[in-house]
């Protein structure tokens, strides 16, 4: 089996949820070949080899420094039938989901996205993946000879398994078409951990009665290098940014760690956060529903907790 | 103007998920039933362009079986003009997008707008399919969407940031908040809903590339262990030493 695996990058750097898809082709048995588009760092190309790449293909068009999505679609297209590959492996996001839908339109392929685990083989090649935001999962057997799969995050665990290799170049053809939706400007957070990615999120909910008050959050997150997050009402009132609003409508995130502070836990909030590995619930209402779904809670007020906790983390490190 | 918003119909949010049938089947069993939440953000965003254009006319479009019509009056009630059902249980994102892409390819919509994805298979996949089907571009999520005669402006989210791009019409967007506010049927509308023309044609055939052999639920989560507020540092060690995760 040939695995062809998409791996993005953000001002250079390979993101980690790629090295997740790097891991989980390894880990699907085959060979397995990496492709980077755009300006990328050469050592994180590289380096794409310890993590399961046997080869590497980079594509340095400057064209292709933007996330232009039906330019991605037909360079990995071609990249697929150079590498003969049978199965491409992205992760779920903003450019990796539509990109792995028109890349199995134009080959026919079976696609299956918020996938969670390794594909079973025994019989029939079956995937599991998320819906239901979180509340379910669907076993699903792809059928077609060719494969597209997006996974989620945290469905591999990242691994160096081999050395580096040397990345080969790789020159796609270009048509004009596929720039017809032209990115004028990008506005991206820089510097700050991105919540989709985040191993730890602190989120705030109304809970914390205004933006002014946010400071102890941030203070948490940032002793504990997490991302921060929030419920709906706090983005839609202007609090916080739209991007934070974690939930059904929202980001969906799955860190090791969530801690949620004055957050009720309505179904909705609970749909995006699910799937993190612990949940910490800081809420002074001792009935609020979050700590039914919770692995920690603390009852208090959120003013008085979380000076304390983030003293006791400081002291802990 | 001609826009085209597809709609699913997903169980409410609120709703407990179940399945019957040794797991095969969804348990539709006092669940309620709404036009998917980004689906709503599209439908709203057409009608405020239809208000702002005369002329512009805004179809929508549900693939599913007859008892999908009450969620599809209701997007009429929103303010649509008319409707399509095609007659066929929405089995997976391909088939969906195959049966939206030959209702489409044949009637000039300048726009076509969907959710970013739908709450129940959460693909966020079928308007791309779509964009690739019809030769015209696909963006998602998108969160805002201006005019500006045969041209768009867009902002795109992508992860925490956004990017802003220009496209000429026609092409498939997924959208999400904030381009629009929600709208709520009122009284004329849920009257008018009832007479607006809603058409139901049959599905084409298509070879689907899956096929669903269970659902599952996640397992139960354990009981939480409750810590005093005067001993927040025993959290700390928990999440050390037990949970492992810090
Ligand atoms: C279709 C739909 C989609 C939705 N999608 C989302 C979504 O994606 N994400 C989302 O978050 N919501 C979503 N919602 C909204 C959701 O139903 C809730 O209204 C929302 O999550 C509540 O936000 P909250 O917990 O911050 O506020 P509240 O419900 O007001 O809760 C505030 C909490 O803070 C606690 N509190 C107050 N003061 C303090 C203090 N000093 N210290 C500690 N605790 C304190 C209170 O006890 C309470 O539990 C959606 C709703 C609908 C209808
Ligand atoms: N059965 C359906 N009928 C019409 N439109 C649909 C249907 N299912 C999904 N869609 C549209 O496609 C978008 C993406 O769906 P999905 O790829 O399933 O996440 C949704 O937000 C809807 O706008």
């Amino acid at each position: 089996m040939n695995i062809l695996v998409f791996v993005e990058s953000a001002e250079g750097k390979i993101k980690k949820t790629s090295l997740e898809a790097v891991a989980y082709a390894h880990g699907m048995g085959g060979k397995v070949a990496a492709l980077a588009l755009g300006t990328v760092d050469a050592a994180d190309l590289a380096a794409l080899g310890k993590f399961g790449a046997a080869k590497v293909l980079h594509a340095a068009d400057a064209r292709l420094n933007d996330g232009v999505i039906q330019a991605y679609s037909s360079v990995i297209v071609q990249a697929m039938q150079a590498e003969n590959a049978d199965v491409l492996v992205l992760a779920n996001s903003s450019l990796g989901t539509p990109v792995a839908a028109r890349v199995a339109t134009k080959l026919g392929a079976s696609i299956a996205t918020n996938v969670t685990e390794l594909p079973e083989t025994a019989a029939g090649f079956v995937v599991k993946k998320s819906i239901y935001t979180g509340k379910a999962f669907s076993k699903i057997e792809m059928k077609n000879a060719k494969k597209v799969i997006a996974i989620k995050k945290n469905a591999a665990e990242v691994k160096e398994v081999g050395a580096d290799v040397a990345p080969e170049s790789f020159t796609p053809q270009l048509a004009d078409a596929d720039f017809a939706a032209k990115i004028t400007a990008t506005e991206k957070a820089t510097g700050e951990i991105l919540l989709p990615e985040a191993n730890i999120v602190v989120s705030g909910g109304r809970g914390m009665k205004g933006p002014e008050h946010w400071g102890p959050i941030e203070e948490l997150a940032k002793v504990l290098g997490a991302a921060t997050g929030c419920s709906k009402p706090v983005s839609d009132i202007g609090w916080r940014p739209h991007h934070e609003h974690v939930g059904q409508t929202g980001v969906k995130v799955s860190p090791q760690l969530y801690i949620a502070v004055g957050i009720s836990g309505a179904i909705q909030h609970l749909a995006g956060v699910n799937s993190s590995k612990c949940i910490v619930v800081i809420n002074k209402d001792a009935d609020a529903p979050f700590f039914k779904a919770a692995d920690y809670g603390i009852v208090g007020d959120a003013f008085d907790v979380l000076p304390k906790l983030i003293e006791a983390v400081k002291a802990a490190k | 103007m001609k826009i085209l918003v597809c709609i699913s119909h997903v169980p409410d949010t609120t709703s407990k998920i179940n399945f019957t049938d040794n797991n095969t089947k969804f348990d539709s069993n006092g669940v309620q039933f709404i036009i998917g939440p980004y689906d709503d953000y599209a439908l709203a965003r057409a009608i405020e362009i239809k208000e702002a254009n005369a002329g512009t006319t805004v179809t929508v479009l549900n693939v599913g079986p007859a008892d999908t019509e009450p969620t599809i009056r209701k997007a009429l009630a929103i303010g649509a003009d008319d409707a399509v059902r095609v007659n066929a249980e929405p089995s997976d994102s391909f088939f969906v997008a195959m049966q939206i892409a030959e209702h489409a390819k044949s009637k000039g919509y300048d726009l076509i707008l969907m959710g970013r994805e739908s709450i129940d298979f959460n693909g966020g996949v079928v308007h791309s399919i779509v964009g690739e089907l019809l030769g015209i571009p696909s963006l998602s999520p998108v969160m805002k969407l201006e005019l500006e005669g045969t041209k768009a402006k867009l902002a795109r989210e992508i992860e925490g940031g956004k990017e802003l791009l220009e496209v000429n019409l026609p092409f498939v967007a997924g959208c999400q908040e904030p381009i629009a506010e929600w709208k709520i049927p009122n009284m004329r509308g849920i009257m008018s809903a009832r007479t607006k023309p809603l058409q139901v044609i049959e599905p084409m055939a298509v070879d689907s590339g899956v096929s669903l052999q269970k659902f599952e639920l996640p397992p139960a989560k354990g009981a939480v262990k409750m810590i005093s507020s005067d001993n927040v540092g025993e959290l700390v060690s928990l999440l050390k030493n037990e949970a492992k995760v810090l």
